[in-house]
């Protein structure tokens, strides 16, 4: 909310700059946004009248205007066409300065001499470039020669504040102002609430009936004989910079009022209102126009306001068309009226209007403030000589809103914020906010109705810290019980994984958690797939984003391929997080995936030296892998699963080629994922030592000739079998085909170690050893030694 | 006899000196000294002379031996030496060429600043606690006071899955969960991934990451969490680091409070970071609401506590001065390699 800083000097007599006083407010809870200083920059800008008008014989669209500056008349053209001789406008001298830093110099315009320039409120940084026509064109009576900030007023700066939702006390200028005057323990001026009125009545002239309780007030007022036109340029100029652009008289005071206290105001042209009555009831299902204009569809969760026959406004939301204040209006009924909040804004989010006021009566405002209110509004109708305030009032309020009491003890208060405040200051403190207390054993604060956020003790607690100063509240460390910081073991693991993933040279990606069911397609799984079965958000961003993943391989493989295109050829990445899998209950099963992928100078006996790795970082216990044939995302030949104690513990593979044209990738990806949980139940973080051996290891090679067909893992099965426990380590060390080995014939080559952990190997206990396999392996597996 | 063996001697040690391998000097040893060697002979000859002259030739002969061992092994050493000179004369390489390096890989930013965080909290007995992202409407909202129609519930744009389980929001719902499962004293970080409806653009991504606090016991005072805090930020940010803590309203605590720290790029003095204030705001704070301590189970009248949440992206962005938020989940490695 814009507050101007003169505007809120008005209420309170500080002498402190605009910055003092924002950083004062901030650290008493009233937070600024930003410190806002126009006018500042404003230099050598007056008031001049224009005496003479002629067109710019070599431009059709200038004006060469004479301006009366009081010292000196100036030549200026202007390409506005707004002006006429005799009026008062802003004019910028040779040499001055506008906001945004721009420099005003004299100089020719299409041959014609131009001493200055005429301003606009744009221009002067009041308005928006698109609200404004032409020219500002200042009152009749507006001294000339006088520099303008001190005519509009700009000299003072404003102060944009973020109002939060539990005080709409704030939301208003006088409310800022109280903030002020408690935070500087300086006075609050009291408001001139006084009018004087004609002997007539307003119920001879008008009917209000009140049919839902979520009007909890309605109080009206009605103003005769007006004569519409502009609001004084004070005025105008204080709304504008608020950021409210003047419209009328009448609507500029409901506005000012609002602006000034935080009670929305609504103007209806009395000659409109049918049937002199007034009906506070819910719509029913119907159109209606707006005062912008717009056709709206109402519902009966809406609060209207309505004549005899039909609807005259959506309450707190906005006006109707149909009674708009016009240049004719000769008389007003003037509404001031409390509405339920979140009614309000339920009805302002479904009408797409959010309103000055709506945004008010949605925080729920003090049905209290209803009479103020619409005093201060007579106040400035009669004061400013815009009508004739017609006698009486109606008010419908059935249940009137009390102060409330709060109890709290200082020593508990004292207690929670860790503080010493003595009594005294307390109250002095709570006094400040316009609470009244009584000091027994406890402190009886007597809470006023627009303070309904203090509610509890923990509610005064704040009160008194924040005016005491968050600052000065001492800093300490916890005491108690000493606790200690507990790591749990999967916490634990999950370091271990992401410590052996860099290790691995890959980097680790973050990916989104939702994604296109699109994706599914993509990676080319069956359509009755379990992955399938996701989570849908049932407002997302769009289709690209609505379903919770199963599976991490699409975000990795997009990741891949954003790094490939943008050529990072050789890119190795690794993610650990999250799937949300569909379990039929309210809330999925939420589990921890470990996705790698790697490509470029690399092949699938890289990405499984990885997860090997990883297998014996965890010392996972029984992990095998096994050969995979039927997973779509990957290459048939080119893919295995991971077993951890005959569990399915993931997959890992060269990517389907198939899939690689569906991410517009040429290069050969390799993913894996693995499920961590299932992982983690096999492993083991404690480690035990073992002895270093104490006798001498015996190393004997062995080649064999098997077909293409037997994987070696059938061979080193063999081979830990018959090795009776005396094999220490099996090395692969040569895969060969080619020369020398028949067609359909591979030769594996192997070095195997024997040793023992109580003795000395003899030859002959080692040869026994060596044929047993040579012969299993023969006999098995038709294998033959080189 | 005598003559003779000068004789060799001489001649030897011309011969040693024009060797210029140690073979060449191998076939001298064995051309004077070996067992058919000059030297050799010569001795063997000595049973001709007379008792007197035996022992003075015989230790001539000795002297004559070693003058000339010596000086092969004086040759051979110098031979190597000079050997070794010229191998690593020729060895010399081109050391500004690069080195050979074994590929690196990294952790995600994000992991890290997380890492820097959990350090420090878990430094102060700080347990990790985690809670599910898809989450009840009733932990990520109502047991946080803030019902259905709560105006609060319009500033966090929300993810629904239907109308009771959400994406949360924050990470504030494990502040519940913890509770409904931990008795008093409580000392978690619950850092996460949450959700918010926002397009994706340089300031705004629709999942980010938050890290929650949460400490209860009796006794628990609002010093103890401005203690708390400003011990965080001086070990996350620098000893110098100051905080200041503005009141602001939260419905889960009360009172509330915002947390600056003095700008870390220029200590305050002002720059663009900090858009000339000298302060950058961290995090959200305050004393755990009553309601929220009954809703876990917790009395108030018996316990207090203090909660607080920060968000990730925001500080590792202004550390590093990313200026697109996007960037953390594009994972394209040449932005990876930076940190």
């Amino acid at each position: 909310m814009k507050v101007p800083f003169n505007w809120l000097l008005e209420y309170v007599d500080i002498n402190k700059d605009i910055n003092e006083v924002a950083e004062k407010l901030t650290l008493t809870g009233s937070k600024v946004e930003e410190v806002i200083e126009k006018g500042k920059e404003i230099d050598r800008v007056v008031t001049g009248k224009i005496i003479k008008t002629e067109k710019h014989p070599n431009a059709d669209k200038l004006t060469i205007c004479q301006v009366d500056v009081k010292d000196e008349v100036l030549q200026i053209v202007t390409g506005a066409d707004n002006i006429k001789e005799g009026d008062i406008v802003p004019v910028a001298l040779h040499g001055s300065t506008l906001p945004g830093g721009v420099k005003i110099k004299k100089g020719k315009l299409r041959g014609a001499e131009s001493n200055g320039m005429l301003c606009s409120e744009a221009e002067l940084g009041l308005a928006d470039e698109d609200s404004v026509h032409g020219i500002m064109i200042l009152s009749e009576d507006t001294p000339i020669g006088v520099d303008i900030k001190e005519i509009l007023g700009l000299n003072g700066g404003v102060i944009d504040f973020e109002i939060t939702s539990n005080r709409a006390d704030c939301f208003s200028i006088y409310g800022i102002a109280r903030e002020t005057a408690a935070s500087f323990g300086c006075e609050l001026k009291k408001l001139d609430l006084s009018f004087k009125e004609n002997n007539e009545n307003i119920s001879d002239y008008l009917k209000v009936e009140v049919q839902t309780p979520l009007c909890r007030r309605y109080m009206a007022k009605m103003i005769k004989n007006i004569k519409i036109g502009p609001s004084p340029e004070w005025m105008q100029a204080k709304l504008q910079e608020a950021g409210v652009r003047p419209i009328n008289n009448v609507v500029d005071i409901t506005n000012y009022v609002m602006l000034e206290l935080g009670q929305p105001l609504h103007a209806f042209d009395y000659n409109n209102i049918e049937g002199n009555k007034i009906i506070v009831k819910m719509a029913s299902d119907e159109k209606f126009t707006t005062l912008d204009g717009v056709e709206r569809q109402l519902d009966n969760s809406m609060i209207v306001i309505s004549d005899a026959e039909k609807t005259v406004a959506v309450a707190g939301v906005m006006g109707g068309q149909n009674s708009e204040v016009t240049e004719s209006t000769n008389t007003i009924v003037l509404e001031s009226a409390n509405f339920d909040g979140v009614t309000t804004r339920l009805s302002s989010k479904k009408l797409g209007l959010r309103t000055e006021a709506s945004s008010r009566f949605e925080k729920d405002l003090d049905p209290n403030l209803v009479e103020i209110a619409v005093n201060r509004a007579c106040h400035l109708f009669e004061t400013l000589g815009v009508g004739e305030v017609v006698g009486g009032v109606i008010d419908i309020y059935s249940n009137k809103l009390e102060p409330h009491y709060v109890r709290v003890s200082p020593k508990w208060i004292n207690d929670f914020l860790g503080t010493n405040i003595n009594v005294e200051d307390m109250v002095k403190m709570l006094n400040r906010l316009e609470m009244e207390v009584e000091v027994k054993d406890e402190l009886i604060i007597k809470v006023p109705t627009f303070r309904q956020d203090v509610k509890i003790k923990e509610d005064v607690a704040e009160e008194i810290a924040r005016l005491y100063g968050y600052d000065i509240i001492p800093t300490q460390k916890i005491v108690g019980e000493a606790v200690e910081a507990e790591i749990t073991k999967e916490q634990k693991m999950i370091e271990t994984v992401k410590r052996t993933m860099v290790a691995s040279s890959l980097y680790e990606a973050l990916t989104y958690s939702f994604y296109s069911p699109k994706v599914f397609d993509k990676i080319n799984i069956s359509k009755d797939s379990e992955l399938r079965n996701a989570i849908n958000i049932a407002n997302p961003l769009g289709e690209d984003f609505s379903i919770m993943r199963t599976t991490l391989i699409p975000s990795m493989l997009e990741a891949m391929q954003r790094n490939i295109l943008r050529d990072n050829k050789e890119v190795g990445l690794f993610e650990i997080g999250k799937v949300y899998l569909n379990i039929g209950k309210d809330l999925p099963d939420e589990r921890y995936k470990l996705c790698v992928a790697i490509a470029g100078d690399v092949d699938f006996y890289n990405l499984k030296g990885i997860i090997e790795n990883l297998i014996e970082a965890l010392s996972v216990d029984k992990a095998e892998f096994e050969r995979e044939t039927n997973n779509p995302i990957f290459h048939p030949g080119r893919c295995a699963k991971l077993l951890v104690r005959k569990k399915n513990a993931g997959v890992l593979g060269e990517v389907h080629p198939d899939v690689l044209e569906n991410y517009d990738l040429e290069t050969r990806v390799y993913i894996a994922e693995i499920d961590l949980p299932t992982l983690f139940e096999a492993a083991k973080l404690d480690k035990k030592y073992k002895p270093l051996p104490k006798y001498p290891a015996v190393l004997r090679d062995m080649a064999l000739l098997v077909k293409d067909e037997v994987e070696v893992k059938k061979i080193e099965d063999i081979m830990l079998k018959q090795g009776k426990g005396i094999i220490e380590e099996i090395r692969l060390f040569d895969v060969y085909k080619g020369k020398q080995i028949p067609e359909g014939f591979k030769s594996v080559a192997y070095s195997i170690i024997y040793r023992a952990e109580d003795r000395t190997l003899t030859d002959e206990e080692i040869n026994k050893v060596h044929n047993s396999i040579v012969k299993e392996l023969e006999e098995k597996l038709d294998a033959k030694l080189r | 006899m005598r003559e003779k063996l000068q004789q060799i001697q001489e001649e030897a040690l011309i011969k040693i000196k024009e060797c210029s391998t140690s073979q060449m000097l191998d076939e001298i040893r064995v051309k004077y000294l070996g067992k058919k060697g000059e030297l050799t002979s010569i001795l063997r000859g000595m049973g001709q002379l007379s008792p007197e002259e035996r022992p003075i030739v015989g230790k001539i002969a000795n002297e004559v031996r070693e003058t000339i061992e010596n000086a092969i092994e004086q040759a051979k050493y110098d031979i190597k030496q000079k050997e070794k000179n010229i191998r690593l004369s020729m060895e010399t390489i081109d050391v500004t060429m690069p080195g050979k390096k074994n590929k690196l890989g990294g952790l995600h930013p994000l992991t890290k600043a997380l890492d820097e965080i959990k350090e420090i909290f878990i430094g102060m007995g700080f347990s990790i606690a985690e809670g599910p992202e898809v989450e009840l409407d009733y932990y990520n909202f109502e047991a946080l006071n803030i019902p259905k129609n709560h105006p609060a519930r319009d500033e966090q744009d929300t993810f629904y899955i239907n109308q009771n389980v959400v994406l949360r929001t924050q990470t504030s719902p494990v502040q519940i969960r913890v509770m409904e499962n931990k008795k008093p004293p409580i000392r978690i970080i619950a850092p996460g991934r949450v959700y918010r409806s926002d397009t994706a653009d340089a300031t705004h991504s629709p999942i980010f990451h938050q890290v929650e606090g949460l400490v209860i016991d009796k006794g628990i005072t609002m010093a103890s969490l401005k203690g708390t805090l400003d011990a965080f930020a001086k070990r996350m940010f620098g000893e110098k680091t100051r905080t200041k803590f503005r009141p602001h309203h939260f419905p889960f605590t009360e009172p509330s409070a915002e947390v600056d720290v003095s700008c870390f790029v220029c200590d305050g003095l002002g720059c663009r970071v900090c858009k000339g204030s000298g302060w950058i705001e961290i995090l959200g704070c305050g004393m755990v609401h009553p309601d929220v301590l009954r809703a876990g189970g917790i009395d108030p009248e018996v316990y207090s506590g203090f909660a607080f949440g920060l968000g990730l992206e925001r500080i590792v962005m202004i550390k590093y001065g990313i200026d697109d938020i996007r960037l953390f989940y594009e994972n394209d490695v040449r932005f990876l390699k930076q940190f």
